[in-house]
């Protein structure tokens, strides 16, 4: 995937880059709808061509839309018991938990 | 003719802080509750929830900035870090990437020859803790309870600066008094509160440039970092001598089985698409709410460990002990409080107080009984009014059950017996019944009073006052 | 009279003065959508038990004096994707067809406080995600003036049942111009206030930095008394705005004396659609004819809207919409091995293709090595499209011009050309992109008898003299006799 990652100048979509945003967005495709997400993103190549024509090089990302900062809460507890709110849509559960396929264990990422 | 190969060590260590709710909302970060109690939407990622940030978690991470001698960002963001995993509510985790809350730090830790040397923080940032997953061996299934989810941590990342095994232990447990100290959180490794990953490549001696680093987690214990430290520089050494590579991967520790293996995952491609998250603002910290922080940040260690010294009259080694813990300074400062003989309390704690807890596997923060209790005891002992070894016993109740010693000792009859004629009495049985020794004593053996003062001891059950029946001993056999 | 034929505001006048029950109005509605529905499709959820429970409490209220509200007891529906708890909320998607939150979403929290009467959730494009409603997994809806023709989206259901007189108002949100296209298809009136006047909270998000929910209503009297309540600061929300001075109901004046109108001369491309020009031009006219002061100018960067907006949007979604995995709610596929399958399937079988198409977009835009050029550039843009916009504000009070290029397109004829479908926003993206508020108005019909829709942009906390321009207009366009309102569908 190394090649995938650092080409900047891309002009066509392979296969290859539909199978991996498939993994990050944990996407299966049909074979039909691998190939519409080719020529969208084809499509939206020429959106970044676009783009380009305006010089941002001295503009700075605008990140945040509000005009303000330090927005906070205080330290206080607020919660009851929000166990079967929290369960209430669950497709599977057992004893009080979401039940989901085994992970693999020890994936702890943090 | 073996090449000579230098460890090239890095940490990455989680903290769990200590402050009474989420990162970004008012759930209960208390521990204990049922499955899932202690959730909202927002830490459960429901649709159309939203984090708000809790100002207290700031606090705490740019306490712990200042203390490792970090410069404050001024002008903050969190970023999103995307990946799919069930512990992951949103399958995003609010994190920093970009502006990290502290950056270039230090902290020194001691070297073997007794000096010091520097380990140099590249940044520290907050960020949310997962949910739990519980496995469920039989039906092949894992159950999630997200009251760990949104929990505060920040993580701190070390330079490559270390060199070894010992001396990543020495940084942990140099960063864990800090943080202890700071209050912001009680840094368990064992429970969690304190996890380390270890960053770990081999370069020869004398190498500037670094090797190939592979990352390790699941270190559960100070132990198990040294022995993990050790078997990974051995496996990297090994490959580099058969001419491998070092593959650059996360392996997990086995600690049962003191090795380590490949954490290898087709399924994720490790690409988290880092991205200002959108539904927070930034945040901006004012010199004058670093000035505020500043000014909050308790007594450190090396602090106590001079005023033990002056204040108390403390030897050095005291001083250490008693401030190697927080949770035992602490105790020590309150107990003092009510007691006034510190060098007493010292020895306490150090001696009886650490021993029963080193037995029962407990830490200072679990100590079971009161200062008050414990002063008490000191008084009672010093007075007189109970022997010191029956203060013994004494103790070993208190730390059982927290008991008031004064009531205790009056209800089980433990004062000292100081009553003249009590004692006469005990004294004529135990002379009688000894014969030998009175004799002996007479003929000049001075130790023979020792096994009468024993004997007295035990007819009193230990709570004749020693030095008084010697005294009455001694006058008896005068005349 | 079938009292839903009422504006909002002439209903709750009613109501108060006790002329009409609360009750008898959600029976009126009741009985609106039962004889509609079947054709039109504006509703995903329609819950008749629960507005009548809501229409004795309510009515109880008032007789206590306890509800004063202007728009106590007014039958209204919610866009599905606001939560509301108890009653289901799909977002149009068969990911949540059976999901049910244990909370409200704030916007409509506050409208029940007033006395507002849920009647039920409107039909949607899938989580917001494009401009007819025919994305949404319930099938799409249809305009009320011509059911051969879409009514818009993402917010077709509200507009459309708005438009049909099912209710009196509705809440619909608007991340591209999801009010105001299907406003204007439907010939109805919509706001999409300044970014963080109305809280997110309980809003399934879509594009976090573009998302506003707003009123939908029949003219312009009722948006601004929705918006009136809708609007507060929520400590909930991280980007809530505490704003003074909410009460845009101050604002229905007749007049724009002195007032600088300026029509960007950008929106008069080829593709326009020349009735809609000339509706645009007569608006012009009226305002003229009431003091403001009308020109055309330049605007730049327009051509850069539309890229900016998608890449952000597709980013932001693509992020937003993970947390759907089948793990703690919503659809979970039924034949998996292994954890990632059961995302992969359950995510590819609960989401429509449309919102697919997005995620793999927004997947894209932010992947390790592109995330510099695509995702940055499109924030660079927006920066320089927020400084043009700030740029024209110092010169000019409120910014008329189309809603979109055309009218409502014909069913049918859009999904298979997706670039073409969002160049229909470009229109409508800008406001979004800045933040400013905006809002549709409708300015007749056209020849086949569709409604044309114009579109109103103010500066940032400006709603006041948006909505004064828009009043302004709307009486001149009544006095002028033009059909602008559904008063006749």
């Amino acid at each position: 995937m190394e090649n995938i990652k650092r080409n900047h100048k891309l002009e066509k979509i392979t296969d290859e880059i539909i199978g991996y945003l498939g993994i990050l967005a944990k996407l299966e495709l049909t074979k039909e709808e691998k190939k519409r997400a080719r020529r969208d993103l084809e499509e939206m190549l020429f959106y970044v061509d676009k783009l380009n024509e305006l010089d941002t090089s001295e503009i700075e990302p605008d990140y945040q839309m509000c005009p303000f900062s330090n927005v906070f809460r205080e330290d206080i507890v607020e919660n009851g018991d929000n166990s079967k709110a929290a369960l209430l849509n669950a497709p599977e559960k057992k004893e009080g938990g979401f039940l989901v396929p085994k992970t693999i264990e020890g994936e702890d990422t943090r | 003719m073996s090449k000579q190969y230098e460890t090239v060590i890095g940490l990455e260590v989680h903290v769990e802080l200590s402050t009474k709710t989420k990162i970004f909302c008012g759930c209960s970060t208390a521990f204990g509750a049922k499955p899932n109690a202690n959730t909202c939407p927002v830490c459960t990622g429901m649709p159309g929830a939203l984090p708000v940030l809790n100002k207290k978690v700031v606090e705490y991470a740019v306490a712990v900035g200042l203390a490792a001698d970090c410069e404050i960002t001024r002008d903050i963001r969190f970023d999103r870090k995307n990946y799919f995993y069930p512990d992951n509510p949103q399958n995003y985790q609010i994190s920093q990437l970009y502006f990290p809350v502290c950056r270039n730090g230090k902290i020194a830790i001691p070297t073997k020859d007794g000096g010091e040397k520097w380990i140099r923080i590249h940044e520290i940032h907050m960020e949310e803790d997962a949910g739990k997953l519980k496995h469920e061996e039989k039906e092949n299934r894992s159950v999630i309870d997200f009251n760990r989810s949104g929990v505060p941590l920040i993580e701190i990342v070390s330079e490559p600066d270390l060199r070894s095994g010992e001396e990543a232990v020495e940084y942990l447990n140099k960063l864990r008094l800090m943080i202890q100290y700071l209050g912001v959180s009680d840094c368990k490794l064992q429970e969690g509160s304190m996890r380390a990953d270890v960053n770990l490549s081999v370069r020869e001696a004398g190498s500037v440039s670094y090797g190939v680093r592979t990352e390790m987690k699941n270190l559960n214990s100070m132990k198990a970092i040294l022995r993990a430290v050790e078997h990974e520089k051995n496996r990297q050494i090994q490959l580099l001598a058969e001419g491998k590579n070092v593959i650059q991967e996360t392996r997990r520790w086995d600690d049962g089985r003191g090795c380590s293996y490949p954490m290898r995952s087709k399924e994720d491609a490790k690409d988290y698409r880092y991205f200002p998250d959108p539904d927070l603002v930034s945040v901006h910290i004012s010199e004058e709410w670093i000035l505020e922080i500043k000014k909050r940040q308790p007594e450190f260690r090396s602090e106590k460990i001079k005023r033990y010294q002056t204040e108390f009259g403390l030897p050095r080694y005291d001083a250490e002990v008693l401030t190697g813990d927080k949770a035992l300074a602490d105790f020590f400062e309150k107990t003092v409080q009510l007691c006034s003989r510190p060098k007493k309390v010292s020895n306490w704690l150090m001696g009886e107080t650490m021993r029963l807890l080193n037995e029962k596997a407990m830490e200072p923060n679990d100590i079971p009984f009161s200062p008050k209790h414990l002063a008490k005891l000191i008084e009672l002992t010093e007075s007189g009014a109970i022997g010191t070894t029956l203060a013994k016993e004494v103790f070993e109740v208190l730390f059982a059950q927290n008991i008031d010693p004064e009531r205790y000792i009056e209800e089980q009859g433990l004062k000292t017996v100081e009553d003249t004629q009590e004692l006469n009495h005990i004294i004529e049985q135990v002379v009688k019944k000894y014969p030998k020794s009175v004799e002996d004593y007479k003929n000049g053996r001075k130790k023979a009073i020792g096994f009468l003062i024993g004997q007295i001891m035990k007819a009193t059950q230990g709570r004749a006052n020693p030095t008084l029946a010697k005294e009455m001993l001694e006058k008896r056999f005068v005349q | 009279m079938n009292l839903m034929k009422l504006s909002a505001l002439e209903l709750g006048k009613k109501i108060q003065s006790g002329e009409v029950s609360v009750m008898e109005a959600v029976c009126d509605a009741m009985e609106a959508i039962n004889a509609k529905e079947e054709a039109l499709h504006c509703f995903i959820t329609v819950d008749e038990a629960y507005a009548k429970k809501r229409a004795e409490q309510v009515q109880n209220s008032i007789k206590n004096g306890e509800l004063k509200s202007l728009l106590a007891g007014v039958p209204m529906a919610v866009k599905d994707n606001l939560c509301t708890k108890g009653m289901r909320t799909t977002c149009g998607s068969k990911m949540l067809e059976h999901f049910i939150p244990s909370y409200t979403a704030e916007a409509v929290q506050k409208l029940e406080q007033a006395g507002a009467v849920l009647l039920g959730k409107t039909n949607m494009d899938e989580f917001a995600m494009g401009s007819t409603s025919e994305t949404s997994y319930f099938g799409g809806t249809k305009n009320p003036w011509n059911q051969n023709h879409v009514a818009g989206g993402s917010s077709g259901g509200s507009c459309a049942a708005v438009a049909a007189n099912e209710c009196c108002y509705a809440l619909g949100s608007d991340t591209g111009g999801s009010i105001r296209l299907p406003g204007a298809f439907c010939g109805v009136t919509g706001i999409k206030p300044t970014y963080g006047t109305v809280s997110r909270y309980g809003l399934v998000a879509y594009a976090s930095s573009m998302d506003q929910v707003g009123p939908v209503a029949k003219d312009v009297s009722d948006c601004a008394a929705v918006l009136e309540i809708i609007s507060s600061f929520d400590k909930k929300d991280s980007t809530s705005i505490q704003r003074p001075a909410l009460d845009f109901t101050s604002a229905l004046i007749d007049n724009v004396e002195g007032m600088k109108i300026g029509i960007p001369i950008s929106c008069f491309d080829s593709e326009l659609d020349s009735e809609v020009h000339n509706a645009v031009l007569t608006a012009a006219e009226r305002l003229k004819e009431r003091g403001a002061i009308v020109r055309e100018f330049d605007l730049g960067l327009m051509d850069y809207a539309v890229p900016a907006y998608y890449m952000i949007a597709c980013a932001e979604a693509g992020s937003n919409l993970a947390r759907f995995d089948g793990v703690k709610y919503g659809y979970r596929t039924e034949a998996y091995e292994g954890l990632h399958q059961m995302y992969k399937k359950s995510r590819s079988e609960g989401f429509g293709t449309e919102v697919k198409r997005r995620l793999l977009l927004g997947a894209f835009v932010l992947s390790e090595g592109y995330y510099e050029d695509y995702y940055l550039k499109a924030l660079r843009t927006k920066a320089c499209i927020q400084n043009e916009f700030k740029r024209v504000f110092s010169q000019f009070d409120v910014l008329l011009s189309p809603a979109s290029f055309s009218v409502a397109p014909k069913a049918d004829s859009s999904l298979d050309n997706p670039l073409k479908m969002y160049q229909s926003d470009q229109y409508t993206v800008s406001a979004n992109l800045t933040g400013l508020p905006a809002m549709c108005l409708p300015a007749g019909t056209n020849q086949n008898g569709l409604p044309i829709g114009l579109q109103l942009i103010g500066n940032r906390f400006e709603e006041k003299k948006m909505i004064r321009t828009a009043y302004t207009l709307e009486q001149a366009m009544r006095r002028k006799g033009e059909k602008n309102h559904v008063k006749t569908v």
